[in-house]
C-alpha cells in the first residue's frame, strides 16, 4: 500500500490512475503521456481535473503549452538511480511555469526526498512505513544550501552577503 | 615551529554547520544500515557520495582535498586518522584526494567527524554525482599562470555540493580547472573543465572543454564554450550538466559518461542545447557570479607575503641534490622562491602511499619552509608551493631522511599506478608491483636522467584510473584465463598537446612486461635527436621500431 504525502500533511489522493485502454471514469484522472496526446482535446472538455504521469525519459516539454491546463504532472522513478526526474521537475517549475502539483512516484528514497523537494516536487507516494515525522527530519537535516534552485530558498552565499 | 596556517579557503559558520549536518546525515545512514533498515543496494550510493567504497578486502575511504590544497594542520589530521583508524598509511590518488583502505564501517562517521574538524569532508568523492574538482597543483606559484585557478575552483565545489538536481547523474562526473598555458591538471582528459584565458580585448574569462575521459572508450575534450564571461561561469556549467542529465545514457554504464553523449551529439548540437539553457539560466539572474563574490573567494587564496631581497641562486650542496633540483624544483613566480615536488615513488615503494610518520614530517617541512601548505598532484606526488631557494638544500636533507628524496619527477621511475587487483575490486591485474618492478629497473639516478622526461602510467583493468591512455608509456592489465597480461601503449599525453595512446599488440606477461619497456626506451635513446623527449621521438617515428623492438624477444 501506498500513501500520499502533499504540502507536508498527509492528503487523500483524488486522482483516479487510468490505464492507457481502460474507460475514463468521471472526476479526476491520471493517464499517461500517449493517452494524454492520444485524447487531448475530449480530455481537456471534460473540466475535471488532469494529471499526466511521465516516464522518466519523458521530458515535460512533450506537454507543450498544455501544461498550464493540467493540475498534476506525476514524475515517475523507475529505480532510485535514475535521476532524470530532478531535471524535469526544475524545467516544469523554472522553465514552463507549472503551478500545479508535482509528484514523485516509484522507487526512490528517504534520502532523496529533500533533493526533490528542493527541484519542485511538492507530493510524494510513499510507502505505508514512510510517516509524516520521517518526511519532515529528511527536509530538515540540511539546514543551508549553495545552489539556487526551484524551492526559491536564499543560498548561503545570499545568507553571508545579507550579514 | 609552530603550526602556519596557509592562505588558503576557510570555513565561515555556513560551511561548518553543512559539513556538520552531512556528517550527522551520514551517521545515521549508517546506522540504518546496520540496523538492517536500508539494504546495501540502497545504501551503496548513499554511502558513495560520502565517499565511501566497499573493496576487494575491506571499505575504502576517499577524502577530498578540494583543488589538492592541504594545510599542515589538516596533514597532521590525515597522518592521525592513518594510525588510528587504518594501518598507518594513506594513500595520495591521481584526482587530488587521499583514501584510505582499511576503515571499518562503524568508525566512519567518526572520521569524518575527525576530518570536520580540521575543514575536511568526503562529499562526493564517488559516486554518480559531481566529484571533488581538482586544479593545477602549481596554482598560485608558477610563474606561467594567467590566474589563480582555486578560487574558481572553490566556488565549483560549493556550487556542485548537495546540488539537488545533480546528484543521481546517469554517472560521475570530474572537473579540472587550469590558469595556465602549461596543462598539469589533465584537463582534456576530464569531463568538463575550465582554462582560465585571456581574449583578444585583454579580458580575463573561461574557456570550457567537455567530454574528455579515459575508462574503455578515451576520447579527448572539445570546446564547449570558447570564452565565457567570469559572472557566467555557474550558469554555463549548470546549463551543460543539465543536458547531461536529461540525455546521458542511463542503460549501459560503460556509455554513460558525458563523453559518449557528446560524441552521440555531435559538439555543434551540444553547444547548440546547452547554449538554450545557458540563456534561460542567465536570464533567471540567481546563478550570476558578481564580481564581489568572485573577489572575495579570491581574497582567501592571496598570495603569502613573499621575503624580499632573496638570493636567486640555489646553493650547492653536491651532485644528488643538484639531480633533485634538475627535476623536482620548479620556476617560481617571486624571485628567490622556488616550487618543490617530493615525488611519492621512491624507486620500490607503492605510488602514492605515505605512513603517518611521514606525514607528519612533511607537516613540519610545510611548516618551516611553505608558509604551513602542501598540494597533491594529480602524478600522486606532493608540492610544496613557496619555499626560498636558500632553503632547498635543507629540505632535501630532510626529505632524505624519509626516504622521499628521488630526483624523479617526470621521468621514468615517476609512475602513475592505480591500486590495482591488491585492493580494488574491478581490477583484472596487479598495477602496483608492475609499477615496483619498471622502477626498480630503472632505479640508477644517471640513467633515468639520461632518459628525461617519461611518463609511465599504469592501469589494471579498463576503467584506466592509473590514467594509462595518457602515458607517454601506458600499461593496461588484463585477465586471460586466469593469468596476468600486460599491454602496452606507446604515445599518450594528458597535457597540453594531449593525445591517446596508441595499443602497440599483445600483451607481456608480469615476467615480461619490465624488458619490453626497456626495449622501448632502448629504441628511444637510439634514434633520438637532439631535444627529443620519449613523445617526440614516438611521434616522429610512429609504432613499428618500438614495437619491434618489443616483440623482438618474443619471436625468438
Amino acid at each position: 500500500m501506498t500513501k500520499l504525502i502533499k504540502s507536508g500533511a498527509y492528503a487523500q489522493d483524488v486522482y483516479v490512475p487510468v490505464t492507457d485502454d481502460a474507460a475514463l471514469p468521471d472526476g479526476a484522472v491520471l493517464v499517461s503521456l500517449a493517452r494524454f496526446q492520444k485524447e487531448r482535446d475530449s480530455l481537456l472538455e471534460r473540466n475535471t481535473p488532469i494529471g499526466v504521469k511521465l516516464q522518466s525519459g519523458e521530458n515535460p516539454e512533450l506537454l507543450g503549452a498544455d501544461v498550464s491546463r493540467l493540475s498534476l504532472v506525476a514524475l515517475e522513478f523507475p529505480k532510485f538511480r535514475d535521476g532524470r526526474a530532478f531535471s524535469w521537475a526544475r524545467i516544469l517549475r523554472t522553465r514552463l511555469g507549472f503551478t500545479g502539483e508535482i509528484r514523485a512516484v516509484g522507487d526512490f528514497l528517504y534520502d532523496q526526498v529533500n533533493y526533490q523537494h528542493r527541484v519542485g516536487f511538492d507530493a510524494w507516494e510513499v510507502p505505508d512505513h514512510f510517516t509524516l515525522p520521517m518526511f519532515n527530519r529528511a527536509l530538515t537535516e540540511m539546514t543551508d544550501v549553495y545552489q539556487p534552485s526551484a524551492d526559491g530558498k536564499k543560498t548561503i552565499r545570499e545568507l553571508r552577503a545579507a550579514k | 615551529m609552530s603550526e602556519v596556517a596557509p592562505n588558503m579557503y576557510r570555513y565561515d559558520e555556513f560551511d561548518a554547520r553543512f559539513v556538520a549536518e552531512r556528517t550527522a546525515q551520514f551517521k545515521l545512514q549508517v546506522e540504518r544500515r546496520l540496523k538492517g533498515e536500508l539494504t546495501e543496494d540502497q545504501f551503496k550510493p548513499l554511502r558513495l557520495m560520502n565517499g565511501l567504497y566497499l573493496q576487494l578486502h575491506a571499505y575504502m575511504l576517499r577524502v577530498a582535498v578540494p583543488y589538492g590544497t592541504i594545510s599542515s594542520k589538516q596533514m597532521r589530521m590525515l597522518a592521525h586518522i592513518a594510525r588510528k583508524y587504518d594501518k598507518g598509511y594513506g594513500h595520495f590518488t591521481t584526482r587530488q584526494n587521499i583514501q584510505y583502505n582499511w576503515p571499518k564501517l562503524v568508525d566512519v562517521p567518526d572520521i569524518l567527524s575527525d576530518l570536520a574538524s580540521v575543514e575536511m569532508h568526503a562529499i562526493q568523492t564517488s559516486g554518480n554525482c559531481i566529484r571533488n574538482v581538482t586544479a593545477d597543483h602549481f596554482a598560485g606559484a608558477s610563474a606561467d599562470e594567467i590566474e589563480d585557478p582555486r578560487p574558481l575552483a572553490e566556488i565549483i565545489r560549493q556550487w556542485s555540493s548537495l546540488h539537488p538536481e545533480f546528484v543521481f547523474l546517469p554517472r560521475k562526473f570530474k572537473i579540472a580547472v587550469s590558469g595556465a598555458p602549461q596543462d598539469r591538471a589533465a584537463l582534456k582528459y576530464h569531463d568538463m573543465a575550465v582554462e582560465i584565458v585571456k581574449n583578444d580585448a585583454g579580458r580575463t574569462g573561461y574557456k570550457v572543454l567537455v567530454g574528455g575521459g579515459m575508462g574503455r572508450t578515451p576520447y579527448i575534450a572539445q570546446v564547449l564554450g570558447e570564452f565565457v564571461e567570469k559572472e557566467d561561469i555557474l550558469a554555463f556549467l549548470e546549463a551543460a550538466m543539465r543536458v547531461y542529465n536529461e540525455q546521458g545514457r542511463r542503460d549501459n554504464i560503460y556509455k554513460a559518461r558525458i563523453k559518449i553523449l557528446t560524441n552521440a551529439l555531435g559538439i555543434e548540437e551540444m553547444r547548440r542545447q546547452v547554449q538554450r539553457e545557458f540563456a534561460e539560466i542567465k536570464q533567471g539572474g540567481n546563478l550570476q557570479l558578481p564580481q564581489d563574490e568572485l573577489d572575495r573567494i579570491t581574497a582567501y587564496f592571496a598570495p603569502p607575503n613573499f621575503d624580499t631581497g632573496l638570493p636567486d641562486a640555489i646553493p650547492d650542496a653536491g651532485k644528488d641534490f643538484a639531480n633533485w633540483v634538475k627535476t623536482n624544483v620548479h620556476a617560481h613566480r617571486a624571485p628567490g622562491y622556488a616550487i618543490a615536488t617530493i615525488t611519492l615513488k621512491t624507486p620500490g615503494q607503492v605510488p602514492g602511499d605515505a605512513t603517518s610518520a611521514q606525514m607528519e614530517t612533511i607537516a613540519e617541512l610545510m611548516d618551516t619552509y611553505s608558509v604551513g601548505e602542501v598540494r597533491v598532484t594529480h602524478e600522486q606526488n606532493l608540492v610544496l608551493p613557496h619555499v626560498r631557494k636558500k632553503d632547498l638544500p635543507a629540505i632535501y636533507a630532510r626529505l632524505k631522511e624519509l626516504d622521499f628524496a628521488s630526483a624523479n619527477a617526470g621521468l621514468i621511475t615517476d609512475i602513475i599506478a592505480c591500486p590495482g587487483l591488491d585492493y580494488c575490486d574491478l581490477a583484472n591485474a596487479r598495477s602496483i608491483p608492475i609499477a615496483q618492478r619498471i622502477a626498480l629497473k630503472f632505479a640508477d639516478l644517471d640513467r633515468q636522467h639520461e632518459i628525461g622526461e617519461l611518463k609511465i602510467k599504469i592501469s589494471g583493468c579498463i576503467n584506466a584510473c592509473g590514467h594509462h591512455h595518457a602515458g607517454h608509456i601506458g600499461i593496461l592489465g588484463v585477465d586471460k584465463k586466469g593469468v596476468e597480461f600486460y599491454q602496452l601503449q606507446l604515445g599518450g599525453s594528458g597535457a597540453e598537446d594531449a593525445s591517446i595512446g596508441e595499443i602497440m599488440g599483445p600483451g607481456f606477461t608480469e615476467h615480461e612486461i619490465a624488458d619490453a619497456v626497456e626495449r622501448v626506451v632502448n629504441v628511444y635513446i637510439k634514434t633520438r635527436q637532439p631535444g627529443e623527449r620519449f613523445l617526440d621521438t614516438y611521434r616522429r617515428l610512429g609504432m613499428a621500431p618500438f614495437k619491434d623492438a618489443a616483440y623482438e624477444k618474443e619471436a625468438a
